[in-house]
């Protein structure tokens, strides 16, 4: 536990509070103290420690698949070229295998959405206290280390997701197509009003349903991690079953972490296939 | 959970993320597959290529080795019939050779046998004169009978 004197709600609260940079009412920008200072802020405010392990695990990324790319060479791989290949072949077979259009931005995308979830949600493997309480020590107040447990990362990403396919929605079909596949299905002309109600109720739903599908099982295993961690302040019998089942849990979420990121980047490559889809 | 510009950050790092990786990462390592892909191909062909080759000079070379044993064998052959023809002609030079050492020979004989009966002939003349002259006790006229002797030496 955080600390002895503090109360199990008080450290779940504080292990889901974010670290906040925002614009407070009067208009100074500052540090959020506490949840209501957070609240106070409303939207102009940033999760500094979501962005800053976000941007940190994606650069991680970028850098050493950079330095990999850099020294790709055709010849025999050396053992890091040839754990990048396996992730590049990886996505690249599920890349052709669900999307059938051309287009050559589908792929990396693909890739850094699996590679860049994966790291975001390994993270969820750090003991929950080890990086806050550190933490703590620097003086830092909150810290959520895991940035798919934040919805605002995940929607972040899920916006960008539903931005490309209406813009190649757009593109392939024409504004006018784009309107008129919302439009004319599943009743075709004059059932139009009810059409677009459907019909748009399914294209909203499909970046919500990607973020909040990543973000609930990210933020439901953090929880659980969370509560277990409760344990160890509860007697040694509670504190090694606690172990235990951390253990447990953990190798499980093995299993649960890079089943989500594969799930966003394999809906991200349906959901794009079907932009370039003419009228079907 | 509340939605704040946090959304917003993300958003744009992601589009710099995607744009980094498409930019520069993508397309190197595709590009090494690619080309790995195409050395193998290349190999694989290189191999087969090799393969048939090396199957069309053991045909040629099994063509060489069965003209080489037919040359070797008419060679054998052709030497076996000279050796024969060889020893054919030593055999009858030494025929030739034995024949005319024998005729030497009898013809020596012959000489010999000749000379021996000239001489005989002779013996017997003196044995015959000296017999007379023992049987006439007395001096026979050599001279005047070397007609009768020589008659008497060619009778013999």
């Amino acid at each position: 536990m955080a600390t002895g004197e503090i109360t199990a709600g008080e450290y779940i609260k504080h292990h889901l509070t974010n670290l906040t940079f925002g614009r407070f009412p009067d208009g100074t920008w500052g540090w959020a103290r506490d949840a209501a200072d957070v609240q106070a802020m409303g939207f102009w405010a940033f999760h500094v420690d979501s962005l800053a392990w976000s941007v940190g695990l994606g650069a991680l990324f970028l850098w050493w698949f950079r330095r990999v790319a850099r020294r790709a060479t055709a010849g025999v791989p050396g053992g890091a070229q040839n754990f990048v290949e396996w992730i590049v072949e990886f996505v690249d077979a599920n890349v052709r295998g669900s999307f059938s259009a051309r287009n050559d931005l589908v792929a990396p995308l693909s890739l850094t959405i699996f590679v860049w979830i994966f790291l975001m949600n390994l993270m969820d493997l750090v003991p929950v206290d080890w990086i806050p309480q550190l933490a703590h020590l620097l003086g830092v107040p909150y810290m959520k280390i895991v940035p798919s447990t934040d919805p605002n990362v995940t929607f972040g990403m899920a916006f960008v997701v539903f931005g490309l396919m209406l813009y190649y929605s757009v593109r392939i079909k024409g504004l006018g197509g784009f309107v008129g596949e919302l439009a004319f299905q599943p009743f075709g002309r004059w059932g139009a009003p009810i059409n677009l109600v459907l019909e748009g109720v399914a294209l909203i739903s499909k970046p919500v349903s990607l973020a909040l599908r990543l973000f609930g099982n990210m933020y439901a295993g953090e929880t659980i991690f969370i509560l277990i961690a409760l344990m160890y302040g509860a007697g040694w019998i509670l504190g090694v079953f606690g172990g235990l089942l951390q253990l447990g849990w953990a190798i499980f979420h093995v299993l649960i972490i890079t089943l989500q990121a594969f799930i966003f980047m394999v809906l991200t490559i349906v959901y794009l296939d079907m932009a370039h889809q003419e009228h079907h | 959970m509340n939605l704040n510009a946090t959304l917003i950050g993300q958003s744009i790092t992601f589009l710099v993320f995607v744009w980094f990786c498409m930019k520069y990462i993508w397309p190197p390592l595709t590009r090494a597959l690619e080309e790995r892909r195409r050395k193998i191909a290349d190999g694989l062909a290189a191999a087969e290529r090799g393969r048939r080759e090396q199957e069309l000079a053991a045909r040629r070379a099994a063509e060489v080795i069965h003209e080489a044993k037919e040359q070797a064998a008419d060679i054998i052959a052709r030497a076996e019939r000279r050796a024969a023809e060889i020893v054919e002609e030593a055999k009858a030079e030494a025929r030739a050779e034995g024949e005319r050492i024998l005729a030497a020979a009898r013809s020596e004989i012959e000489q010999e046998i000749h000379r021996a009966r000239e001489e005989l002939r002779r013996q017997v003349a003196a044995l015959a004169v000296a017999g007379a002259e023992r049987i006439l006790e007395r001096e026979v006229d050599e001279r005047a009978h070397a007609r009768l002797l020589d008659e008497l030496a060619a009778g013999l």
